[in-house]
């Protein structure tokens, strides 16, 4: 029964980005040119989220102005190297390669005990470090590529692959990316492969997750966007054990959506009464 | 009864740069003259852009200040209706837009409903302006009602009631709330309510929205104007900045009138006895 209601709630997502496409690319188009910038850098993982924006900014800037960046670590899969250079022949982009073992390697060899987690999250983090650098010597703005699933679970690292100045994917449930990235004929192995952080071998999102995206979107969708307590998911078919643990989770990781929180001692404080848009700056 | 030829002066405001807008604004009245238009019509804070928080204090302008004195002196050609933060002699905050024609102000309408949920934090930096009345232009009385004022029913009802042919709506409306349908939801809601109220009050409704992103906000544009009989008269078909001139045949108003004579048995008096003792029994 939860398969079936999540399947039907994953099926009404994917048909309400039909018209969402002109949006994310007039999103990015916009909120790029009126920083005064015209390009925009990433990382290409090989995976469905990063190869969506690929497509999306290319029709907002054209291919000249898009440098997406592959960042392997040596246990990195070599079929997600593949899938990501598929993107960049598909697109016309030239490729740009930056192996991070080195880095990554002479940390951890003082490092002995260091956790998946760990070594993970200081991938992510090296990885964004190179974006951040080469976005100076591309004069280019660092797009994110975090979708709703994995900023509202806090599936990501903070200052590591959640960092961004702008992302366009944001506000799409994982299903919602696969159905874009239908509607922008990303290669279907990109599109039909088990999601993954490639954080190490045969690691897959779902498998470290524990529970399917398709289950996540409708029970986020259920909480989040129609506000549903979690009784409502519960008595609509979903485990209560699911349920609660997506919802201590969206809890749990509200840290890495906000800004630091900053001691107020001032009339007017940064993110509390000093309040102005990003686009004030622009 | 004549026709007037309206310009949906559909722009996309640069966010808390008054003269820019300003420029942008004379540059549209420039071509709508060039066009032979009677009036001019921009969205709701054309000239400041919509998500000012903290900005609100700086880009206000007295109704007597140069910047604003120059679009009042634009109207000596073309009729020009336009939107700003307006600040009284007692410094409160204002969304308003103002009629002009033949270079002095016709009417000032305060935006009276200011939308504080969700996405939206007028109440927060703006006073709700008190006072609510149609204006007579040339051959035809008009009302101006901001965005949110006309989802409450009662502020068109009241111009009606003050003798309405035509209802302008200058609006800052977001895209939000995507479904099947190509175009989001509350796109498809403001075509409903335009046509909707224009058939109900047998007036023509001109509604402006600007376009552009602001942090993120998408605003859809698709400025429209819906006639006395419904139906719809134009549509600005596009997200992006535009001016076009649609003709109102202000001679259908009073067939329409005729036809299906709502406003003749509208029964005021009925209304004002009725609300008066609901209002008390509350």
């Amino acid at each position: 029964m939860q398969r079936d209601r999540a399947m039907d709630i994953c099926r009404k997502l994917e048909t309400s980005v039909a018209g969402a496409v002109p949006v994310l690319v007039g999103f990015l188009r916009d909120e790029i040119l009126k920083t005064g910038h015209r390009n925009a850098i990433f990382g290409l993982s090989g995976g469905i989220d990063s190869a969506v924006v690929a497509y999306l900014a290319v029709l907002a800037l054209g291919k000249d102005h898009v440098y997406p960046l592959i960042m392997p670590y040596r246990e990195s899969s070599q079929a997600s190297v593949n899938d990501a250079r598929q993107v960049l022949a598909d697109l016309g982009l030239q490729e740009r390669m930056f192996d991070i073992t080195p880095q990554v390697d002479a940390y951890f060899s003082c490092q002995e005990r260091a956790t998946h987690l760990r070594r993970g999250n200081k991938m992510a983090r090296e990885r964004m470090s190179i974006i951040y650098d080469q976005s100076v010597v591309y004069q280019a703005l660092p797009l994110g590529t975090s979708n709703k699933t994995e900023l509202l679970l806090g599936y990501g690292t903070q200052f590591g692959d959640l960092a961004s100045a702008l992302n366009p994917v944001g506000d799409l449930f994982k299903t919602q990316v696969r159905a874009i990235a239908g509607q922008l004929s990303v290669p279907e192995s990109i599109r039909r492969k088990a999601p993954s952080a490639d954080l190490w071998q045969d690691q897959t999102d779902e498998d470290e997750l524990g529970f399917s995206y398709e289950d996540a979107d409708a029970i986020l969708h259920l909480l989040v966007d129609e506000r549903l307590t979690e009784e409502e998911v519960v008595r609509q078919g979903f485990q209560g054990e699911l349920v609660d643990q997506v919802m201590r989770r969206i809890r749990q990781h509200q840290y890495k959506r906000r800004m630091p929180v900053i001691a107020k001692v001032s009339s007017r404080t940064i993110g509390i009464d000093f309040r102005y848009p990003r686009d004030w700056g622009m | 009864m004549k026709s007037i030829r309206v310009a949906l002066g559909q722009v996309q405001p640069v966010l808390g740069d008054v003269y820019a807008n300003a420029d942008k604004h004379m540059a549209f009245i420039d071509r709508a003259v060039e066009q032979g238009a009677d009036v001019v019509v921009f969205p709701e804070l054309g000239l400041t852009g919509y998500l000012l928080r903290d900005l609100t204090y700086q880009v206000a302008r007295r109704i007597d200040d140069p910047d604003i004195e120059k679009l009042i002196g634009a109207s000596q050609r073309i009729d020009v209706l336009f939107s700003f933060v307006e600040e009284s002699a007692a410094h409160r905050f204002y969304t308003c837009s103002v009629y002009a024609s033949g270079g002095r102000v016709i009417h000032v309408h305060r935006k009276i409903y200011l939308p504080t949920y969700g996405l939206f934090e007028e109440g927060r930096h703006f006073s709700r302006g008190e006072s609510l009345n149609s204006f007579a232009v040339a051959e035809y009385r008009a009302g101006i009602a901001i965005c949110e004022d006309v989802w409450h029913p009662s502020v068109p009802y009241l111009l009606s009631v003050a003798g309405m042919d035509v209802l302008y709506v200058p609006a800052a409306g977001p895209g939000r709330a995507l479904g099947g349908d190509p175009h989001s939801g509350s796109q498809l809601f403001w075509e409903r309510l335009i046509r909707t109220y224009a058939q109900l009050f047998t007036c023509y409704v001109v509604f402006v929205n600007r376009v552009g992103f602001e942090d993120g906000v998408f605003f859809f544009g698709h400025s429209a104007i819906a006639g006395p009989d419904g139906e719809m008269v134009g549509k600005v078909e596009s997200h992006d900045e535009r001016l076009e001139i649609f003709s109102l045949d202000l001679a259908s108003i009073r067939k329409e009138r005729y036809r299906t004579p709502l406003l003749r048995d509208e029964d005021v008096h009925f209304t004002q006895r009725t609300l008066a003792r609901l209002v008390e029994g509350q």
